[in-house]
């Protein structure tokens, strides 16, 4: 990468004039900066809205400038129990979105890093089957079989519970599919000599293939858990007890305060908590940008 | 496979458990339940059903209200697909040209995938509220009465709107990784052989990028028509009425609020259908992409 773009910084100089280069670029830059406003502005002011009294953004909207009621609104977003059973506050919801968050993650991480495993490694006749009816669930999305899937679940009594929010969302094979196409290019001298030196499908696991995959499981977490985190349709239908709502779920009981439109929404509230509902996932990939592309581009593909 | 592979049976099947028992509960058997229901009616007070052959499809294909969902998503499909697509390859062939800052730029145009699709509609709520709405204020300077949640191409609109915000880093980061792969050697070829930027962009780039564009082709289409579902439920506010709905919206609407097991099943089945071609296409291009490359 850097002597790519060094290489093209000669390239560049070379061929061109300086004063057209100099046009170029800022155009570039201007396109570039537009593209950064478009994503950035609406959050912003999602954000400088959470500072506000719910009067004035019920009288003019959101707003670009900061005011005194930042506390106040994350106070009520944090520690103000609302909902119908008045069961349920923001720290409760940022657990619950961390527990789904965390508890997909590492629940499809370890089930598809097992199932890969057996598939590449072992001889075994049943492997083919088992990866064509692991594979064919990548088709179909949970949102087209939604129904059937909430019938399952209320008919194993799994509603309202944690198992019942977050196992049926592990029921795709993408984490799998991804630790398959690792452990296909990881060489094949590595078991040979692991065989060699009398180690055992266990020990070549957990002292040989874990440690090589680091970086991958690093890469499948960090999407994993923003994937889960997000999740907001399947929450909706599968938790009806206030307590156990994610965040994104609490979006909707928002959404629904409005449609009602009896009294003056909590709109400073309401921006408070999209706020916190977004922070960590976003932090998350920002911070490990480079494994967050890594495992998007690698395991789409 | 690896050729040198363990030769133990039990173990692998041991470790194949987890992941096969998940998906046959919470995969095959619901798919099953989808599509054996579609073939039936339920009874309105839960008192069984009966076999009613292809009537609950055939319903679909003359109810107005799915009709006109289904050239709804068309339209929103073909809008999201199209500007996420058109917006991010712009971004990221500058982002690939420019050298400083070009990681400044990569993060500020990629966090918002970490933004929840709900998330991203109250944000478009707030923003096009029919009487607050900063951009219904900037749309009224302009003489234009907008009006969210009342006129059908106005919700709709929104809907679009936020849809491809939400889509365009996806886009962004696989464009431009697309980009960086393009061999050092072809752009330079291309360099010496043509000055102007814009023909070595729609006569080199671009052809190179078409698998990247392809395969995002079918991710888009994927995301235009399920994971916009929490964007088209806070835009409607989970009450849709006459507001503008996706098939995936209508599944949900039909099924959970209709009750209608049966015609929501059969709307499921026509999906899975309308995904398997997509998938089938997929399939058939990257083949040939392996073929010729």
């Amino acid at each position: 990468m850097a002597d790519l773009t060094e290489s093209r910084i000669e390239a560049q100089s070379a061929t061109r004039p300086a004063k057209r280069i100099k046009w170029d670029q800022i155009g570039d830059h201007a396109i570039l900066i537009a593209g950064a406003l478009l994503m950035l502005v609406p959050v912003f002011m999602i954000f400088a809205s959470s500072s506000w009294d719910d009067i004035t953004l019920h009288r003019e909207g959101l707003q670009f400038g900061f005011s005194d009621d930042m506390a106040n609104n994350y106070n009520a977003a944090l520690f103000e129990y609302g909902g119908f059973t008045d069961s349920v506050n923001g720290v409760t919801m940022l657990a619950n979105s961390l527990i789904l968050g965390i508890g997909f993650a590492i629940g499809k991480i370890i089930v598809g890093m097992m199932a890969a495993y057996a598939i590449v490694y072992f001889r075994l006749k049943f492997a083919t089957l088992a990866f064509w009816m692991i594979f064919t669930t990548l088709l179909l999305p949970l949102e087209v079989r939604i129904l059937p899937s909430y019938e399952v679940i209320t008919w194993m009594n799994l509603g309202n519970t944690y198992t019942g929010l977050i196992v049926p969302l592990i029921a795709s094979a993408t984490a799998t599919f991804f630790f398959r196409q690792f452990f296909m290019s990881v060489p094949e001298e590595l078991i040979e000599a692991a065989r060699i030196d009398g180690a055992g499908p266990v020990k070549f696991f957990i002292d040989i293939l874990v440690p090589l995959s680091q970086t991958m499981i690093a890469a499948m977490f960090i999407i994993m858990f923003v994937f889960g985190w997000n999740q907001y349709l399947w929450p909706t239908l599968i938790t009806t007890d206030e307590s156990l709502f994610t965040l994104v779920r609490g979006i909707r009981q928002i959404m629904q305060a409005y449609a009602d439109g009896s009294s003056t929404p909590e709109y400073g509230e309401a921006a408070a908590l999209a706020i916190i509902a977004m922070t960590p996932p976003v932090l998350v990939v920002v911070f490990f940008q480079s494994w967050f592309v890594k495992g998007l581009t690698e395991s789409d593909k | 496979m690896k050729r040198a592979a363990f030769g133990q049976i039990g173990f692998p099947i041991l470790l194949l458990i987890p992941q096969l028992v998940i998906i046959a509960i919470f995969f095959y058997w619901p798919a099953g339940y989808a599509i054996q229901s579609s073939f039936y009616l339920q009874d309105p007070f839960g008192f069984g059903s009966t076999y009613v052959g292809l009537e609950n499809y055939s319903r679909l294909t003359t109810s107005r209200t799915y009709l006109s969902s289904f050239w709804f998503t068309v339209i929103f499909t073909t809008l999201v697909t199209f500007f996420s697509l058109a917006i991010a390859l712009l971004l990221a062939v500058k982002a690939d040209k420019v050298i400083r800052g070009a990681k400044t730029y990569r993060t500020l145009l990629m966090w918002v995938y970490a933004i929840a699709p709900p998330v991203a509609g109250l944000m478009g709520v707030m923003l096009f509220d029919q009487s607050r709405g900063n951009i219904t204020q900037v749309l009224a300077n302009f003489g234009y009465d907008y009006r969210l949640g009342v006129n059908y191409w106005d919700t709709a609109a929104a809907m679009i709107t936020v849809s491809i915000w939400k889509q365009i880093p996806v886009n962004f980061i696989f464009f431009l990784s697309g980009l960086q792969a393009i061999p050092k050697s072809v752009r330079e070829a291309a360099l010496i052989d043509n000055a102007s930027g814009t023909s070595r962009f729609w006569d080199i780039t671009f052809p190179l990028l078409a698998p990247t564009g392809f395969f995002l082709l079918i991710i888009n289409i994927t995301y235009a028509l399920f994971d916009t579902f929490g964007i088209v439920d806070t835009i409607v506010k989970g009450e849709p009425g006459n507001n503008p709905m996706t098939l995936v919206y209508r599944v949900f609407v039909d099924g959970f609020r209709g009750g209608d097991l049966g015609g929501s099943s059969a709307q499921s089945v026509v999906l899975m259908v309308l995904v398997l071609i997509l998938t089938v296409v997929q399939f058939r291009f990257l083949e040939r992409r392996i073929h010729y490359t």
